[in-house]
């Protein structure tokens, strides 16, 4: 990117970014439930379920806009990098880390790069399961991402953050996206104990989140 | 007088109700020591203020003819069918006809109330939609709770859509010696039903004993009397918004009152049975847009058949 055509692709950034949060409150009146925490600017993690690729727009989009500058997803290079297209709102409009996946072509840590962020100040949104979750399970079992990171950086907040409704909005393989209500639960910060086992606190994580669900609070 | 008159003068006394309202709120605000939050007085503004958007949006489309009404409630039927369909029972293999739901089936019913085609706005959902989108959810091959998954799907559609739309459906009413002036009719449904629910609450916080359904509704039996009756004497002093007459406005608002009240209750068992206190977050301070049109979903179709038969050609 040279200087010339950074100025021009940040407004197209913004004008995107605009358009994508226009459509998740026209189409699926996206809306942010503060359960467990406040929106305020404090650095976190948020760590949600994952069902569908509108996950990681949507939480985006109910974010109030202070929060959402200093907010930084976690992707996938693999996706993200797929096309130009994809490269634009990965890179420009969401400002995402991206990481690759693929162990065998693992160029730089992807721990390293998140922990980088954390440093910057950067908040950030990661779907700890790993892949998007096809079962009828809740949730899949946790990677120990979220575990490293609550070692390494013990005062950020890990702050739990269920996405309801868009696997139904959005299923794998349609097309057309229904215009349901998706409403985005934020819960109540946890943190890694002093000595606690990688399982034990990730299955705590899993439970917190899995809590929030609307249909395990009725 | 004529219709845009009436229209600009109903517009005026609702404002100048809320304005009423609206001061009386900023004066106990005043007296209210700021230090304190008071919970009740903010619920009180917040709903205050959702209630001028609802009469400025209602006049606005009022004053601006059939069309505007249709697309205003066109509007209101999404932001409805959205919410109800949130809550029914669903499966992947529904997706298709859910989308024809949303993107076919309600703009087309609007359509046909724009038109005034009544043979056929009244027998699209229950008939064609009704037979449809079964096939289209069978066709997916997917058993599991299908009965289940197609009511609650045509019941949504039903509420949200079918009903709802007759209220821009009284524009196409045919109603010897009223010709012309039919969009009163929706000025007068909205206001008896909605002042009637609104005394009905107060009334029944105020000298409500027995309550009607209690595990369902805090509705009482004397608030719904009294709300009923309010509304029987606002048909009567608006009777001459309607061509029915001061006995005739006063019996269509009573009934308008009533089915309202009856549909509230229904929704309210809804809600109880799917653990919801309201159908959305939309409407500041009143819920969702469901929880606002309640009354008027069961009472227009009521009011519409009752206006046709009695007083049609």
């Amino acid at each position: 990117m040279t200087r010339i055509s950074a100025l021009p692709r940040q407004i197209a950034a913004q004008i995107a970014g605009h358009a994508i949060r226009l459509f998740a409150r026209f189409i699926t009146a996206a809306r942010a439930d503060w359960r467990g925490v406040e929106p305020v600017a404090r650095q976190r993690v948020y760590f949600a379920n994952h069902t569908s690729n509108g996950d990681l727009p949507m939480v985006w989009s109910v974010l109030p806009p202070a929060i959402r500058r200093m907010t930084r997803p976690v992707a996938a290079a693999d996706y993200w990098l797929k096309n130009p297209l994809r490269a634009f709102a990965g890179r420009d409009v969401f400002r995402a880390v991206l990481v690759d996946r693929r162990r065998d072509v693992e160029k730089e840590d992807p721990m390293a790069l998140i922990l980088a962020a954390l440093d910057e100040g950067s908040s950030l949104i990661i779907f700890p399961e790993g892949n998007r979750n096809m079962t009828e399970d809740p949730l899949l079992p946790f990677k120990s991402g979220l575990y490293n990171m609550g070692r390494a950086r013990p005062d950020v907040d890990l702050v739990p953050t269920w996405i309801a409704n868009l696997n139904t909005i959005m299923p794998k393989g349609e097309i057309i996206p229904l215009p349901l209500i998706c409403t985005v639960t934020f819960g109540a910060p946890i943190h890694v104990g002093p000595d606690e086992p990688r399982e034990e606190f990730l299955q705590r994580a899993a439970k917190a989140l899995a809590d929030l669900r609307p249909e395990a609070r009725v | 007088m004529s219709t845009t008159t009436e229209l600009v003068l109903l517009t005026f006394g609702c404002c100048g109700i809320l304005l009423a309202l609206t001061l009386f709120g900023e004066f106990l605000r005043q007296r209210h020591p700021a230090d304190q939050p008071n919970p009740v007085l903010e619920t009180y503004m917040t709903r205050i203020q959702s209630w001028w958007a609802m009469v400025l949006l209602l006049s606005l489309a009022l004053l601006s003819g059939p069309t505007g009404v249709v697309v205003l409630f066109g509007f209101a039927s999404f932001a409805a069918l959205r919410e109800f369909l949130t809550l029914t029972t669903k499966s992947q293999a529904d997706h298709w006809s859910l989308a024809l739901a949303f993107f076919v089936i309600l703009p087309l019913q609007y359509v046909f109330v724009g038109m005034g085609w009544v043979g056929m706005f009244t027998v699209f959902i229950p008939v064609y939609g009704f037979l449809m989108l079964p096939m289209v959810s069978a066709l997916r091959r997917d058993s599991t709770r299908f009965l289940i998954r197609v009511a609650e799907t045509q019941w949504a559609l039903m509420m949200t859509v079918f009903c709802l739309s007759h209220v821009p459906a009284l524009v196409t009413l045919d109603l010897p010696g009223f010709e012309g002036r039919e969009v009163l009719l929706i000025a007068f449904l909205a206001l008896v039903v909605q002042f009637g629910d609104l005394l009905d609450f107060f009334f029944g916080r105020r000298i409500g004993k027995t309550r009607i359904a209690p595990e369902i509704t805090p509705k009482t039996v004397e608030g719904m009397i009294c709300g009923i009756g309010s509304a029987m004497l606002i048909g009567a002093m608006l009777h001459w918004l309607t061509p029915f007459g001061i006995l005739g406005a006063m019996a269509m608002a009573g009934a308008a009152s009533l089915t309202g009240m009856l549909g509230n209750i229904v929704f309210a068992a809804i809600k109880k049975d799917r653990g919801v206190k309201d159908w959305s977050h939309l409407i500041p301070g009143q819920g969702g847009f469901v929880d606002q049109l309640d009354s008027v979903i069961f009472a227009a179709p009521i009011f519409f058949h009752l206006a046709r038969f009695i007083w049609g050609p």
